[in-house]
């Protein structure tokens, strides 16, 4: 194609493709919007865990967002999907107000899951959120049986599920690939695998945990087909989901995803030294940082410019200070929350 | 009333609730085209089909937790652990997952999820495979744990599980399975945390469950040949647990042996014992006694096995010292 002479057949194509890609661009924005607030957000977590605001485990998503980002903007409103534990973006991007996310990070009674969750146990399920997990690679099962129970009523709804690269390591993890696989055969299981490879689980890198650092490949022990994909690049990853889910959507077969990433923060609000990789790498990585790539690729095209930049931080600003405001003014939940929503009202 | 083996009264109840509701499902290893293990499954896949009689891999992790994610979106899974020994492959997504996604997320979802199958020593099964776990089970919120000890436990007591909006561990006993009974029709069912008096007495209260039952009964019917009219307990549900029906029970007799297949620390007897202690220490007359099962892992040898395990003449003795005509030593 590419050596053979233009013809008068080619400019429009040409400029369809321009088109698409102008519709792309355009349809970024807003994802650009919500990636700034959630970094924005995620920083004051980080405060606010300093503060003594938040309790228990901190696990922060900056560097990752294009991964969330780019999947969920593909997610249909009915559709559903799991996380594991670093899953604060996860839930403003589907719609969460960041209000209801921070009360349940300081443990009110207004955050989503009523405070009784907290930063790992993120729940939205009218929004198709069905969790935020603690154990590694303890989620992935519940993907595929709901997966299963969508297939199974006949509904042509979907299932993400997104894991870490630790979590591929865990006997669960190929118990449920293998289980996916076979009902994938049958069309009974609409289930994409995101592997976000941050490069780190913990403190152990994917070279030192996995014999196969090509983790996407590991989904062909299970005949499910996969690719790896830049996961600090929205578009590419917009792009991947855009492509894929249709197929998924309409075969019931699942797919797997490995996106390429990077984890800014450490593991959790603990991990403070960080000896199990070099500044310079960090640096490196920042270098990648995938809301600077959405920002050059939106400012060469026009869309976006310094003022439309300030005017989007100081709007993430103003929000993540009313989300502070909203969650320190929730009351705690009541005593009465103790001992509630252990068994159904019917049992 | 019909009568049925305990096996049969699980199978039936298996395909009413089938028949009734097709958000019901079983998945398992070897449930379909092998027809399950025990033969509880038997035929289920020719009626069902593949979608509904789900053959699984040996993986329980992974089918155990895509249970609970059918559950979580609507379906009413009904699992099949080929032993419950097995389940400790399973035991992170049970008690991690099943037991506590309702509580950690605000009350947003429901697990209407079925783990059934048979708990307990078989005979010779040596000692991977005649562990006893409900006690283990018990112990965490969010799950009930019931172990029908008849026929007509088994058809009322999964009714309940299957129809219900929480995980059940549901512990059958293979040496039960044979076993027949006569089993109410219709929509029989049996609520959790009611417990049956099976044969009432007023000299000493023997609580019991699942196969532990009919030993007490037959351990019974031996007292009753001395004189002593022993009240038999059939727990049913481990969690919830009936304490009304306990306590009120030794508060009349004044003397309690409490009996358990497994291991005797930690086990369900100790909490039964303290349930007694709490609710009627001022009525007793003598010490609870335990029966339990010997403290060590379960030998092949058939000899051995059978004192590894708890008999009728155990029971016996121990309400011969719950009423001091035996020594505690002797």
């Amino acid at each position: 194609m590419r050596t053979r002479d233009r013809d008068e057949g080619e400019a429009p194509v040409a400029s369809a493709v321009d088109d698409r890609k102008a519709g792309e661009l355009e349809a970024a924005l807003p994802w650009y919007r919500l990636m700034v607030i959630a970094r924005r957000f995620e920083e004051e977590t980080e405060r606010a865990f300093r503060r003594g605001k938040i309790g228990g485990y901190l696990h922060v998503y900056s560097g990752q967002e294009a991964v969330a980002a780019g999947f969920l903007a593909e997610l249909w409103k009915d559709d559903i999907f799991f996380t594991a534990y670093r899953d604060h973006a996860h839930a403003l991007f589907r719609g969460i107000p960041p209000g209801e996310v921070m009360a349940e990070l300081f443990g009110k009674s207004a955050g989503v899951a009523r405070g009784k969750g907290g930063s790992m146990h993120l729940f939205d399920v009218r929004r198709g959120f069905y969790g935020g997990y603690g154990i590694v690679g303890g989620h992935i099962p519940l993907a595929a049986g709901a997966a299963y129970a969508l297939r199974y009523r006949g509904e042509n709804r979907i299932c993400l599920c997104f894991l870490g690269d630790g979590a591929m390591n865990t006997g669960v993890f190929h118990e449920t690939a293998n289980m996916a696989g076979l009902w994938g055969a049958q069309g009974l299981c609409p289930l994409i695998f995101i592997v976000e490879n941050n490069e780190f689980a913990m403190g152990t890198s994917v070279a030192r945990s996995s014999a196969v650092t090509d983790l996407a490949s590991r989904f062909s022990a299970y005949a499910i087909p996969h690719e790896r994909i830049d996961g600090m690049d929205f578009l590419a990853v917009r792009s991947a989901a855009a492509r894929v889910f249709p197929e998924v959507r309409a075969s019931g077969k699942p797919y797997a995803f490995e996106a390429v990433t990077y984890r800014f923060a450490g593991h959790g609000a603990a991990d403070l030294f960080q000896p199990y990789r070099a500044k310079d790498d960090v640096e490196a990585a920042h270098r990648r940082d995938p809301i600077v790539i959405l920002e050059r690729q939106l400012r060469d095209a026009g869309l976006l410019d310094d003022a439309r930049v300030s005017a989007i931080q100081e709007e993430a600003e103003r929000l993540i200070t009313e989300a502070v405001q909203f969650a320190e003014q929730s009351p705690p939940p009541s005593p009465e929350e103790l001992h509630a929503h252990i068994y159904g009202e019917g049992s | 009333m019909p009568e049925l083996t305990y096996r049969d009264a699980l199978r039936s109840t298996l395909i009413e609730e089938m028949n009734r509701d097709s958000s019901v499902v079983l998945l398992g290893e070897d449930i379909g085209i092998y027809q399950g293990t025990f033969r509880i499954t038997a035929e289920l896949l020719a009626r069902y089909g593949p979608q509904r009689v789900i053959d699984t891999p040996i993986s329980e992790a992974g089918f155990v937790g895509a249970a609970i994610g059918m559950a979580m979106l609507g379906l009413r899974p009904v699992v099949e652990m080929m032993t419950w020994n097995f389940s400790l492959l399973a035991f992170d997504q049970i008690v991690n997952n099943a037991a506590k996604v309702r509580y950690f997320s605000g009350g947003q979802v429901d697990v209407p999820l079925v783990i059934r199958g048979p708990n307990g020593a078989g005979v010779q099964l040596s000692a991977q495979h005649s562990q006893s776990l409900e006690a283990t089970y018990a112990h965490f919120p969010g799950l009930f744990v019931v172990a029908p000890a008849t026929p007509a436990d088994a058809r009322g007591l999964l009714r309940t599980a299957i129809r219900g909006t929480d995980p059940v561990i549901f512990m059958e006993h293979a040496a039960l399975y044979g076993t027949k009974g006569e089993v109410p029709n219709g929509d029989f069912a049996i609520p959790f945390g009611v417990a049956e008096i099976a044969r009432p007495g007023r000299d000493v209260t023997v609580v019991a469950y699942s196969r532990m039952v009919s030993v007490s009964l037959a351990a019974a019917a031996r007292l009753l040949e001395e004189g002593i009219e022993a009240e038999v307990i059939n727990l049913r549900s481990m969690r919830p647990l009936d304490r009304e029906t306990i306590i009120d029970s030794v508060r009349r007799t004044h003397r309690a042996v409490v009996v358990q297949e497994q291991w005797r620390p930690y086990g369900a007897a100790a909490e039964l014992a303290a349930t007694i202690a709490e609710g009627a220490f001022d009525y007793l007359d003598a010490p609870v006694e335990r029966v339990t099962g010997a403290d060590v892992p379960m030998p092949y040898a058939r000899n051995l096995e059978v004192l590894a395990l708890p008999r009728d003449e155990d029971i016996v003795r121990a309400v011969r010292r719950a009423l001091h005509r035996e020594d505690r030593d002797g």
